[in-house]
C-alpha cells in the first residue's frame, strides 16, 4: 500500500504530568475526510494543533507526505488549519484576509486577485470582498477562515470544531456543503468534533478519543455496528450494555449469561479470556411485542437456547419524538432497556403505553461483544 | 441597553461619594491653577507682590530664541526617549506576554519594583553606575577603555529618562499585547508567516490603540521631567521645567514661570488631542 498522507506514529503530549494525548498512532490517507471524535477535553484539539505545527508532541512523530515534521515550524508545514474561533483578522477586510497567506507567499498579485476570487467563489462569498469581520455573521466568517485556509492549496486542511458556533439550521447544511468543498477541491480534510452525527454524516472514516487515547479508527458504519470497546458502543449513538461472562464460546455461536438476560449471539468471539464480556444491544434493533396472560412468545431464530434473546418488561416511560418513539423498558431486576420503535404508521393502534407488560426479543445477529 | 437607573440620578449617594473628591479637586487643583493662569498674565512689582493687569508681555518672552530652544529641545528629548523606550520595551512586553503565567507574576513586578522607590534615590544610584568612578567606567577600564563621560551630559539625560519612564510605557504595551487572541498570531504562523512578520502584520496593527496610549503616557511625563535633567544634566541639558522652577525660585518671576508652565500644558493638552483624533480616525476607518 502507498504511504499514507499522514502518518502519527506514537504521538504523545503531556502538559506537566497530564497526558493530553497518549500514544496515539494514525494513518491518514490523501483525498480522505477523517474526523477525529471524541467527548470536550480528550485532547482532539491538541492532537490537531500537533499537525499543525502549532503544539510539540512530548514522544512520538508525525509524517506528512513521508517527512517528518519535528522542528518545522507551523509557517513550513503543507497543511492549513480552520480555527474553532474562525480567528479571522479584525484588521483585514475579506480579500485581504483571504489573500494574507499568499501574500506572504510573495504570490504576485494579479494571481493573488484571481486565486481569491476563485476562493471566495468556492465558499461563496462573492461580493463581500470588502467587507471587515465585524460586519459578517458567524456563518461567514467561518467561510472567510475556510476560503484563507484553501487558498493556500494545503495538502491537508485541519478543521477544528467548524461547525459547533452555528445555529443548528446553519450547521445542517454546512455539513453538506463542507463535503461538497472537500469533494471540490480533493483536499485531504481532518476534522475534529464532539458531535457524532457530525463525524458520522462527514467522514470517509473517524476515529474515537477518550482521554488522549485513541480508542478505535473505524468507517462511520463500522464504528456504529462494530464498536471495540465500551466507550466507543456508548459514545456513538446509544446502547443498552449486558454484563456478564461466556458460557459458550464456540467458532459459529456464543452465549453471555448476564444477571437476569442470555444473550446469544450467532458467532465465536475472538480473544476472550474467560473474564466479564459485554454484549451491547442498540435500541433499534430490539423488537417489541405485548405480552399477554397465556399469549404466545414472539418468535426467535431456530437454535436459539431456552430463554435466550428474550426478556419480559413493562413500558415505564416513552419519548414521542415524531418519526420514532423511544421507550424505557424495565426488564427483570430492574434493568432499564432502551428501545427504539419508527413510527412506520399513522395512528398504530396497538402503541405500547404506560406500565403495559411487553417482550423484548432480538436476533442473534444484534448483539455485538465487547471485551472491554 | 440597560433599563437600570444610571448611577448619578441616585443624588444621595451620588453626592456622598462624590463631594469629596470633587471638593479636593476644587480647592487644590483648579483654584491653584486658576491662580497661576491669572499670574501668567501679570508682573511682579517689587519682592512678593504681583500685578496682574491682563499683559501679554509673559507669553511675548517665551518666543525669545532661548526659550523656544528649550521648548524645542524638551520635545525633543521627551520623543526620543519615548522612542528608545519603544524600541526596549515592545521586546521586553512582547516576552512578558508570551512567558508562562507564572514568570508573568514575577517578571510584572521586575518591571513595577522601580516604581516603589524614590525617584530621587534611583537617579542618584544611576549617577553612581554612570559617573567618571562609576561602574560602567569601572568595567571599561578593565577591558582597557575609558573613562568615557556619561555623566552630566544630554547621554546622561536621555538615558536617565529612558530609564525612569520605561515602565510608563510597557505596562500598557504588556497590556494591549496581552489582550491581543492568540488564535490570530497562530492563524498568521499557520498562513505562512514568520515571527517577525507576524508581529508587524497582526500584532502591532491590532495592538496600536494601546502602543499609541502607551506612548502618551510616557511622552507626557518625559516632556515634564525635572529631576533627571537637573541632576544628570550638564550645563546645556535644561528642559521645560527646569527653566520653569529657575523662574519661581532664583529668578523670582512667577508671572512669566506661569506663563511657561501653561504653554507645557498646552502642549500637553495638544499631544492627548492628536492621541485621540488618530484613535477616532481608526475607529472610523474600522467601521
Ligand atoms: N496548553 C495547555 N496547557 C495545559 N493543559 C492543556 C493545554 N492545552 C490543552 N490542555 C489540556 O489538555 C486536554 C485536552 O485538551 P484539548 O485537546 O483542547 O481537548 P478537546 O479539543 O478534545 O476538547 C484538556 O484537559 C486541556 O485542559
Ligand atoms: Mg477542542
Amino acid at each position: 500500500m502507498a504511504e499514507p498522507l499522514i502518518r502519527i506514529e506514537g504521538v504523545c503530549k503531556r502538559f506537566g504530568d497530564f497526558a493530553a494525548v497518549d500514544n496515539v498512532d494514525l494513518a491518514i490517507e490523501e483525498g480522505e475526510f477523517f474526523a477525529l471524535l471524541g467527548p470536550s477535553g480528550c485532547g482532539k484539539t491538541t492532537l490537531l494543533r500537533m499537525l499543525a505545527g502549532l503544539e510539540v508532541p512530548t514522544e512520538g512523530r508525525i509524517l506528512i507526505d513521508g517527512k517528518d515534521m519535528e522542528g518545522i515550524p507551523p509557517n513550513k508545514r503543507p497543511v492549513n488549519m480552520v480555527f474553532q474561533s474562525y480567528a479571522v483578522f479584525p484588521h483585514m477586510t475579506v480579500e485581504q484576509n483571504v489573500g494574507y497567506g499568499l501574500r506572504i507567499d510573495g504570490v504576485a498579485k494579479d494571481e493573488r486577485a484571481q486565486r481569491v476570487q476563485e476562493a471566495l467563489g468556492l465558499v461563496k462569498l462573492d461580493g463581500f470582498e470588502k467587507r471587515k469581520p465585524d460586519q459578517l455573521s458567524g456563518g461567514q466568517r467561518q467561510r472567510v477562515a475556510l476560503a484563507r485556509a484553501l487558498v493556500k492549496r494545503p495538502r491537508v486542511l485541519l478543521l477544528d470544531e467548524p461547525l459547533s458556533a452555528l445555529d443548528a439550521k446553519l450547521r445542517e447544511a454546512m455539513r453538506s456543503e463542507l463535503a461538497i468543498i472537500q469533494d471540490k477541491v480533493g483536499v485531504t480534510f481532518v476534522m475534529v468534533t464532539h458531535d457524532q452525527d457530525e463525524a458520522l454524516a462527514m467522514a470517509c472514516r473517524c476515529g474515537v478519543m477518550n482521554k488522549g487515547v485513541l480508542q478505535q479508527v473505524a468507517t462511520p458504519s463500522d464504528l456504529y455496528e462494530y464498536p471495540a470497546n465500551r466507550f466507543v458502543a456508548d459514545f456513538i449513538g446509544s446502547v443498552n450494555l449486558f454484563e456478564g461472562k461466556l458460557v459458550i464460546d464456540e467458532t459459529s455461536q456464543a452465549l453471555i449469561e448476564a444477571d437476569g438476560a442470555r444473550v446469544w449471539v450467532d458467532h465465536g468471539v475472538t480473544g476472550a479470556t474467560g473474564g466479564t464480556v459485554w454484549a451491547a444491544l442498540r435500541p433499534e434493533k430490539i423488537e417489541l411485542s405485548h405480552r399477554e396472560e397465556g399469549g404466545h412468545r414472539p418468535p426467535v431464530a431456530a437454535g436459539t437456547p431456552e430463554g435466550a434473546n428474550m426478556l419480559a418488561g413493562t413500558v415505564r416511560h416513552y419519548s414521542y419524538l415524531g418519526s420514532e418513539t423511544v421507550y424505557e423498558i424495565e426488564a427483570a431486576g430492574g434493568r432499564m432497556i432502551k428501545v427504539l420503535r419508527s413510527n412506520v404508521r399513522r395512528y398504530e393502534d396497538r402503541g405500547f403505553d404506560y406500565d403495559q407488560p411487553v417482550w423484548l426479543s432480538w436476533s442473534p445477529q444484534s448483539p455485538a461483544v465487547l471485551l472491554s | 441597553m440597560s433599563t437600570e437607573q444610571p448611577w448619578s440620578r441616585a443624588k444621595g449617594p451620588f453626592a456622598a461619594v462624590f463631594t469629596a473628591p470633587a471638593l479636593w479637586l476644587l480647592f487644590f487643583f483648579l483654584v491653584p491653577l486658576a491662580i497661576i493662569w491669572a499670574y501668567s498674565f501679570g508682573t511682579t512689582q517689587g519682592l512678593t507682590d504681583i500685578d496682574i493687569n491682563g499683559t501679554f508681555s509673559n507669553y511675548v518672552r517665551i518666543a525669545d530664541p532661548v526659550y523656544i530652544e528649550v521648548f524645542v529641545k524638551s520635545l525633543w528629548y521627551a520623543a526620543l526617549t519615548t522612542f528608545l523606550c519603544l524600541v526596549v520595551g515592545f521586546p521586553v512586553a512582547l516576552a512578558i506576554t508570551f512567558s508562562s503565567d507564572r514568570q508573568k507574576v514575577w517578571l510584572l513586578l521586575l518591571i513595577m519594583l522601580p516604581f516603589w522607590t524614590n525617584l530621587l534615590v534611583r537617579t542618584y544610584a544611576l549617577m553612581a553606575v554612570l559617573r567618571t568612578e562609576g561602574f560602567v567606567n569601572d568595567m571599561l577600564g578593565w577591558v582597557g577603555l575609558g573613562p568615557w563621560p556619561l555623566l552630566h551630559n544630554n547621554f546622561a539625560v536621555v538615558f536617565g529618562l529612558v530609564y525612569v519612564n520605561l515602565p510608563f510605557l510597557v505596562l500598557p504595551l504588556y497590556s494591549a499585547l496581552d489582550r491581543l487572541d492568540r488564535s490570530l498570531l497562530e492563524a498568521s504562523l499557520d498562513l505562512g508567516a514568520g515571527h517577525i512578520r507576524t508581529i508587524f502584520e497582526v500584532v502591532v496593527p491590532l495592538a496600536l490603540p494601546g502602543i499609541l496610549s502607551g506612548l502618551l503616557i510616557t511622552f507626557i511625563p518625559a516632556l515634564g521631567s525635572y529631576l533627571t535633567p537637573d541632576l544628570l544634566g550638564g550645563p546645556d541639558s535644561q528642559m521645560i521645567a527646569n527653566v520653569i522652577e529657575r523662574q519661581f525660585k532664583r529668578a523670582n518671576d512667577w508671572p512669566f514661570g506661569s506663563a511657561l508652565s501653561f504653554i507645557l500644558m498646552y502642549l500637553t493638552f495638544f499631544a492627548i488631542a492628536a492621541q485621540g483624533l488618530v484613535a477616532k480616525r481608526r475607529k472610523g476607518l474600522e467601521q
